[in-house]
């Protein structure tokens, strides 16, 4: 397909509507503590945290309650000042029993962080860089929750030449990522500088889609004024790319083709072409909080969708339950999904009791006509839109013919299933309202278990 | 409060369609055949307009006896049949009897597309499945041609059009050759531009190629028809004539190849069937290539004068092999699949 657009981009895509002026003109804003603050132990990819604290233990707003478990795992800090009431089973959102950490702040707790050791950040090597990123919990907080310093640990013998930072957010509803952008630039670059060190990668790109034209505007304004300041001139590392606005650019596989040509090899990490690529709002983050010493204890989160009275962006503590959360905002009209996430991607909440998790994006709260109509699906007329669709350039058209008749290895063998990172733009696409990715997804989990089983 | 979270689901991502569905595809099918059906009832009156009702009638009163009879659900709301109808109701003579059109609907519906199991399974085209049942069935009266623009057109139907089954049909006062015939059998150009407008007999609604083009083009601005695929067949057929005038320049130029005979509704409206036509791109234009290749050398060599129904039929024949052989590269990897 040519590409007729000023920006860069990727080939295939979708282009839904990005819905995100709801909220992209609402600043940040502090969200209460709930009464209890449900701390999952496993909320980040890989083991779950280790305990450090026991029932009944006083803690302090920032203070280390479970440890990281290994290399692949993070540790988890206090959100608030208060008591230990239970280490114990919770539901986690796919309503599965999880451990996890309950909290009671105490009444009046304040915001002020008692917890951590400022440090000089300049003066760290890029490995202590790296751990001072695990020591405070962080981990993609673009909705994947990979513990942050695993993925900046590049395999041994790989260089990272190009450090992506990802403030594509082209999940429609979404706009955390674009808030934090526009009102914690200075935090945006402090962070690129820091890992960029860490990777020791030569430069960094910030990509943002061009439906945020004022975030770009303003990071290359700070950018050129601290390059002013330094007498650096235009010869910064760091530069500042705006992206066409498609939906997936901000997928890590698509984002490296756009911006650099670069192709992920199937089954490979960034690295094998030497590039990472990391979610804004991530290092935003390690930008706040390295230099202070302290752990990730809240994170900003869109609510938005049709069924909430007072949708914005939130800075939220972790671990505060759904319900209370939704009680806040307010529920209107006929609510009938709650996600975790943008909507072509999201999780749909079983309970809604469950804890915010470090890697919550949004919460959206879809009312009736908002969701595709269901229930009503055609047989498959090969109109060739999800061939045309998918970013992956895989044939879905082909995979859901093998998944009705439940020819899983042909799929995985033959038309790359594994490629498939379930973006959804051939289920979005789809006039025959086939559930394309879902089959997909049945079709790796009955593949894996066999695997298993062998 | 709580009572605001009872009617809650859990559903699968994404959370959110394009809301584009088979019915409003094949719903502006249809309004982009009503152009067509209109034009041809103006040039050739009311046999036309029989024709198109008894064909569209045959197909859906088809479709709906066969859901009924096989306990599913009516899917006359899909639009599917309807175009079926129509189609083939523009591929044939007008004055061609209408109780042939009838059984011409009928095989369209029950053997072209229900008897493999419905809209999305068929093979081939179903309206030119009708149509190849008809051409071997009737060939005299599939290729008894009447000239447009007959003055008493909608006050009277050729009388051809309202013989009773299986008795002889009446031979007409006034028939005409249709261009293609003409060249073929009697090495006579018609001008290309009678051609690109209509002004010329033929099958019901295939003679104008402008209008032709202007209702595809309304589909293929809409994303609801593959331009790739009247592309590369039109170019196809354009530069293999044109090669074939320039050795011999007693075959025809290549504008009259494009603008002559039923090429211009099949490229635009037959072949672009989105069931019969390949998904890949690399599978789109090869399929498209190998319509107008085929088209051009039976028109050339073969008995007949006109092909591209047969080409259409192959193409459709091959599309499956086709997917299967031009998997696009996936990202990532090397090789093709």
């Amino acid at each position: 397909m040519l590409n007729f657009h000023r920006f860069k981009s990727f080939p295939h895509g979708v282009h839904p509507p990005d819905i995100k002026a709801a909220t992209s003109h609402k600043p940040i804003r502090r969200f209460p503590f709930a009464p209890f603050l449900v701390l999952l132990l496993s909320q980040h990819a890989g083991k779950p945290a280790l305990p450090v604290v026991r029932e009944g233990q006083e803690v302090a707003r920032g203070q280390p309650v479970a440890a990281a478990d290994g290399f692949v795992s993070a540790p988890i800090h206090a959100p608030a000042t208060g008591l230990i009431k239970k280490i114990g089973p919770a539901l986690d959102a796919s309503g599965k029993m999880a451990p996890a950490i309950v909290l009671e702040p105490y009444p009046g707790s304040g915001q002020e962080m008692a917890w951590g050791e400022p440090v000089d950040w300049e003066r760290l090597a890029p490995r202590e860089i790296v751990n001072k990123i695990q020591d405070m919990g962080m981990v993609g907080l673009g909705g994947a929750a990979f513990p942050a310093h695993v993925k900046f640990t590049p395999p041994k013998g790989q260089h990272i030449d190009t450090l992506i930072i990802n403030g594509c957010e082209c999940e429609p509803y979404l706009t955390a990522d674009h808030r934090v952008m526009l009102e914690y630039p200075e935090e945006v670059l402090l962070g690129t500088r820091m890992v960029q060190k860490a990777l020791g990668a030569e430069r960094a790109v910030i990509a943002i889609e061009s439906n945020k034209p004022d975030a770009a505007e303003v990071l290359s304004e700070l950018l050129s004024s601290q390059n002013t300041a330094n007498g650096n001139g235009a010869n910064d590392s760091i530069s500042v790319e705006m992206l066409e606005t498609k939906y997936p650019q901000g997928a890590e596989k698509m984002l490296t083709k756009a911006l650099l040509g670069r192709e992920i090899p199937s089954a490979g990490l960034p690295a094998v072409v030497g590039v990472m690529v990391s979610n804004v709002t991530t290092v935003a983050e390690i930008g706040a909080l390295l230099p202070l010493g302290q752990g990730l204890t809240e994170r900003v989160i869109t609510i938005g969708g049709k069924g909430v009275e007072r949708p914005g962006n939130y800075l939220m503590p972790v671990g505060t339950p759904l319900s209370f959360v939704l009680e806040q905002v307010g529920i209107q009209g006929q609510a009938r999904e709650v996600l975790f996430g943008g909507p072509m991607m999201g999780k749909g909440v079983a309970f809604l009791e469950t804890p915010i998790t470090k890697g919550v994006s949004g919460i959206l709260v879809m009312t009736e006509p908002e969701l595709p109509s269901d229930g009503k699906s055609f047989p498959c007329i090969k109109c060739a839109e999800c061939v045309n669709a998918c970013p992956m350039h895989l044939n879905p058209f082909m995979l859901g013919a093998l998944a009705r008749v439940s020819a899983h290895d042909e799929m995985a063998e033959t038309y790359h299933l594994f490629d498939c990172f379930e973006c959804g733009c051939c289920a979005y696409v789809c006039p025959a309202h086939i559930p394309l990715v879902q089959l997909f997804r049945v079709a790796k989990t009955l593949l894996r278990q066999s695997e298993g089983a062998a | 409060m709580k009572s605001k979270y009872l009617d809650m689901e859990l559903r699968t991502s994404p959370h959110l369609a394009k809301g584009l569905g088979v019915e409003t595809i094949m719903r502006n099918v249809v309004y982009a055949l009503l152009p067509l059906t209109a034009m041809a009832v103006y040039q050739f009156g009311l046999s036309a307009l029989l024709l198109l009702l008894a064909t569209t009638l045959s197909a859906l009163v088809t479709e709906q006896v066969l859901c009924r009879f096989s306990g599913k659900r009516s899917t006359l709301g899909d639009y599917s049949a309807a175009i079926t109808g129509l189609l083939l109701g523009l591929t044939l003579p007008p004055g061609f009897p209408l109780w042939m059109a009838v059984v011409g609907g009928f095989v369209s519906i029950a053997l072209g597309k229900t008897l493999f199991g419905g809209l999305g399974f068929n093979i081939f085209n179903p309206a030119l499945v009708g149509r190849a049942f008809l051409q071997a069935a009737f060939p005299v009266a599939i290729t008894t041609w009447h000239a447009p623009f007959v003055p008493a057109r909608f006050f009277e139907a050729i009388p051809a059009s309202l013989a009773l089954p299986f008795v002889k049909a009446v031979t007409d006062g006034i028939s005409g050759a249709t261009p293609l015939a003409a060249w073929k059998f009697e090495g006579q150009f018609t001008p290309d531009s009678a051609l690109f407008l209509g002004t010329v007999t033929g099958s019901a609604g295939e003679t104008s190629a402008l209008l032709i083009l202007v209702c595809g083009g309304y589909l293929a601005w809409r994303k609801m028809l593959d331009w790739r695929i009247p592309v590369g067949i039109l170019g196809t057929v354009f530069l293999l004539s044109a090669g074939f005038h320039w050795i011999n320049p007693a075959n025809p130029p290549p504008l009259f190849m494009l603008n002559s005979g039923g090429l211009m509704l099949g490229a635009v409206f037959m072949a672009t069937d989105m069931v019969t036509s390949p998904v890949t791109p690399l599978g789109i234009w090869l399929f498209a290539g190998i319509i107008g290749v085929l088209t051009v050398v039976i028109r050339l060599w073969g008995g007949l004068p006109e092909g591209v129904m047969y080409a259409i039929l192959v193409g459709n024949g091959l599309a499956p092999i086709l997917n299967r052989y031009t998997q696009p590269r996936v990202y990532g990897t090397g090789r093709r699949p």
